[in-house]
């Protein structure tokens, strides 16, 4: 089947390369928006006044944090399943950008937490878990630095990231399953959403922007990583970058 | 039935999974008071709260409930789940949005008394996000912001089964 071409480095390394400056100058026009609106277009909160419009970088990261887990743990099972050379690649192409949204999440999480709760950090289960995954991700790239044999490292790492899943709907679901000191969800599938329209446009736009930076960069990351492991491949010599 | 090498990988990976979720879920359930941030009024008088060491209680503050001590720094509240209050007393400063009817976690320790003595309060803030407008509206229109309980608390039940 046609789709499966791309599961091959030699034909997924020049569609990532045609894809990148897409995804990229999409995630810039959608942050400038995303931003405007966040900024100047939405209005400020009954209670919080001006401090809440962190959300618009927060919550966006803190979902991205999360999916990016989910995106790897979906490549590990194909990596152990099917061992296929691209998902173990793509694991570690976007574990730097998982770990970055996590930690931004966290950063920007306790300078709002400062004025808002009167604390910076509390270990509330949502917040503990969050940190978790932080040090999973950490581990993770640890561990595939750690093991000088690629495809050793590639299963252990998808063995990890595999077992650390488990990690992401006790984060999700935190807060409704034990009392937490971070509120509840504002948007939900289920429950419909508890912000006005323009604050929710904002973090939505955002949400998208980040999207598209995850998608530009970990496509620019496994580039590089398609070439380093593999340099000595027979459509590599023939590339323009190498070549030149 | 013959499984290929591709399948039998699958299913140990999918056995795998499930055995994880499965021990994750019981080992939840089993720390499940611990993984608790506050306990309500309500938890507190069915007697669930420690007795001999510091913790946290939340609720609503209640709606006139707030004395300022002479000193300045004391305050008096009580701590409200709709349903049983506790008496709070805490010196210090409080968090900008500490205010009444709006959701506080305060740690500390139980008194003799009945009165908790708190060292650290902290607001807790609720999901809602809208301009000052709209919730001036809302509440002319009698629509409370809050609802029934406070925002991030579980539902109130009396867990008899339990």
């Amino acid at each position: 089947m046609s789709l499966f071409k791309y599961s091959a480095p030699s034909s997924f390394y020049p569609l990532a390369g045609k894809l990148v400056p897409w995804f990229g100058v999409l995630a810039f026009l959608l942050a400038v928006g995303g931003l405007y609106l966040g900024l100047f277009v939405a209005p400020e909160d009954y209670q919080q006044g001006e401090v809440y419009r962190i959300i618009f970088i927060h919550v966006p990261s803190a979902w991205m944090g999360m999916f990016i887990y989910l995106v790897m743990a979906m490549y590990a099972v194909l990596a152990l399943v099917y061992q296929t050379r691209l998902s173990a690649m793509m694991m570690e192409a976007l574990a730097p950008t998982g770990m970055m949204f996590t930690a931004l999440a966290l950063w920007t999480g306790a300078l709002w937490g400062k004025p808002t709760w009167g604390t910076y950090w509390a270990f509330d289960a949502r917040m503990t878990s969050t940190l978790i995954l932080l040090f999973l991700y950490v581990g993770y790239l640890a561990l595939m630095n750690a093991i000088e044999d690629k495809k050793r490292a590639d299963k252990a790492g998808a063995l990890l990231v595999l077992v650390g899943s488990i990690n992401v709907p006790i984060i999700y679901f935190s807060v409704k399953w034990w009392n937490t000191l971070h509120q509840g969800a504002s948007v939900s599938l289920t429950q419909g959403n508890k912000m006005a329209a323009t604050m929710l446009a904002g973090m939505l736009v955002m949400a998208l922007a980040c999207w598209m930076y995850s998608l530009a960069v970990s496509l620019c990351r496994v580039r590089a990583i398609i070439l380093e492991r593999e340099p000595h491949a027979a459509w590599v010599k023939h590339i323009r970058e190498v070549q030149a | 039935m013959m499984l290929t090498l591709r399948a039998k990988r699958f299913v140990w990976v999918a056995l795998g999974i499930v055995t994880l979720s499965v021990a994750v879920a019981l080992v939840l359930r089993a720390f499940n008071s611990n993984l608790v941030f506050f306990f309500t009024p309500t938890e507190v008088s069915q007697n669930k709260a420690p007795k001999d060491r510091t913790f946290r209680i939340g609720g609503l503050v209640t709606e006139g409930s707030v004395q300022r001590k002479p000193d300045g720094l004391t305050v008096a509240f009580t701590v409200t789940d709709t349903i049983q209050s506790i008496p709070v007393r805490y010196t210090g400063i409080l968090p900008d949005l500490f205010k009444e009817g709006k959701g506080v976690v305060a740690q500390g320790r139980m008194g003799g008394d009945g009165v908790f003595t708190a060292s650290e309060v902290l607001a807790k803030h609720d999901e809602n996000y809208m301009p000052p407008e709209a919730a001036e509206a809302l509440k002319r229109a009698g629509h409370p912001i809050e609802g029934k309980v406070f925002a991030g608390q579980k539902p109130v039940v009396t867990q008899a089964g339990k």
